[in-house]
């Protein structure tokens, strides 16, 4: 236990195998409340997977995982998914699912659709929101079950400058309701504008794990020097 | 080419003049079979859903089942039910045989494995955009099935009207079960059976024209609908 307090989240030399393919290897870290912490990879890395284990999507081979309980996580997918009904009532699901107060409920959807901006759409069906706004649904309901762990894979891959940022905005909203941040991304830029704490990951393995200031000053591995300068994607 | 002519102007006769008979029998077609679709649907949907979601090792075997009773005889289906509800049978005392009620019971026997093994598949294909979410969340089988089969309600809605179409144009099962009892258990299609037999053309032809109307609506209701609320929602 660090000077911190227990830790959000503790990954123990971690592996996760498939078949004889070894996702992740030996994979050890702790991250605290109210940390920051960006993943960042080439292709393959694993941040995906990590991410996944995290959540309890997958379930670590060798090791030990303590996390929070799935009920105080939310994750953020790079593909949002969005129910066949409104947005309003995608927020209400999640809130259920939870078994908040059925008085509750609409109260607190509509403040998550406030908080991401989107209560315009309460009423229009999710699955006709542009590509942006379905992530910022997704964020809305995330905000709705306040979080102590915050799980983002890529949540702005492929939208435009001005939806990244809303979506960046989204994030701080919820880290700010007290939320620990884990989020993964190629978006340079925004690693540095978000992270407080690089891992960087290589080939299933953490190569890499220090302040953002000190990764992006002066990375210490060849894998982290090769994917800043963009020799590998 | 006479006869067809005549009979098919006496057949039009009797649709216009509305006749009892006609009448009759169709409601009582669409009620057994409206009947054996809602039973239908109250088994098959959730065992269809389960199905898909289960990691049970029991999921294989079911599957292969419900895949084998896609393509049971109806008049096999009608020989099983009618062992089970004669009078020796073990279900003898509920007193179904001869009745609608036998009749509606085999076509939910029909049916529910058609109903059951559609459904896996809608639930299947809207589980697969949605399958992580509902892990990162913790949700159980039961939890998914309710929300996967309100996910998937459009293409339920054409599975069931589906459903309705095979039951009410089942012919084998409610002869054996039902009997073809004037006026009790005599159905559009069984009535149209035997008046061809009895050389009762027009009788056997307008009720062949209704039954054609009756699931052309069915399909062209199913088809609007899924239509109409697909646009509304994506």
């Amino acid at each position: 236990m660090s000077e911190r307090g227990h830790p959000i989240v503790s990954l123990q030399q971690a592996s996760l195998l498939v078949g004889a393919k070894s996702l992740l290897a030996d994979i050890s870290f702790d991250v605290h409340a109210g940390e920051s912490v960006v993943v960042l990879g080439a292709n393959g890395a694993g941040k995906s997977t990590l991410l996944k284990l995290l959540s309890g999507i997958y379930v670590p081979t060798f090791g030990t995982l303590d996390v929070a309980p799935t009920r105080e996580q939310a994750f953020i997918f790079q593909r949002p998914p969005v129910l066949r009904r409104s947005a309003l009532d995608n927020i209400r699901f999640v809130l259920r699912n939870r078994n908040l107060a059925k008085d509750n409920v609409t109260e607190r959807a509509t403040a998550a659709l406030a908080i991401a901006g989107l209560t315009h759409v309460a009423q229009q069906q999710a699955k006709t929101l542009s590509g942006g706004e379905q992530q910022r649904l997704a964020l809305a309901r995330a905000w709705a079950m306040s979080p102590k762990l915050l799980l983002a894979d890529e949540p702005t891959a492929n939208l435009s400058p001005l939806a990244t940022r809303e979506i960046e905005r989204t994030i701080a909203a919820i880290q700010a309701a007290g939320a620990t941040l884990i989020l993964t991304t190629h978006n340079l830029a925004q690693a540095k504008r978000v992270a407080q704490r690089i891992v960087f990951l290589d080939a299933g393995r953490i190569v890499e794990d220090r302040s953002a200031t000190d990764f992006f000053a002066a990375p210490q591995s060849d894998a982290a020097r090769r994917y800043l300068e963009g020799e590998v994607t | 080419m006479s006869l067809i002519a005549d009979s098919a102007a006496a057949a039009a006769q009797l649709l216009i003049a509305g006749d009892s008979t006609l009448g009759e029998i169709t409601r009582l077609s669409i009620a057994v079979s409206a009947s054996a679709t809602f039973m239908g649907a109250v088994l098959g949907l959730p065992l269809g859903a389960w199905v898909a979601l289960t990691t049970n090792r029991l999921r294989s075997p079911f599957i292969v089942v419900l895949n084998a009773a896609l393509g049971l005889p109806p008049v096999v289906i009608g020989l099983v039910v009618y062992l089970l509800l004669s009078r020796s049978g073990p279900l003898g005392a509920l007193g179904w045989l001869f009745t609608p009620m036998g009749m509606a019971f085999a076509q939910v026997l029909l049916i529910t494995p058609i109903i059951a093994a559609l459904t896996r598949q809608a639930i299947e294909d809207a589980h697969v955009d949605l399958r992580d979410w509902f892990s990162s969340m913790g949700m159980g089988t039961s939890a998914r099935m309710q929300t996967l089969l309100y996910e998937a309600r459009f293409s339920l809605v054409v599975v069931l009207l589906a459903a309705f179409g095979r039951a009410i144009a089942e012919v084998g099962a409610v002869m054996i079960v039902g009997g073809n009892i004037a006026g009790a258990t005599r159905v559009m299609t069984t009535t149209i059976a035997l008046e061809t037999s009895k050389g009762d053309l027009p009788l056997a032809l307008a009720l062949g024209a209704l039954l054609v109307a009756i699931v052309l609506v069915v399909n062209g209701i199913a088809h609007a609908l899924k239509s109409r609320l697909q646009v509304r929602h994506e």
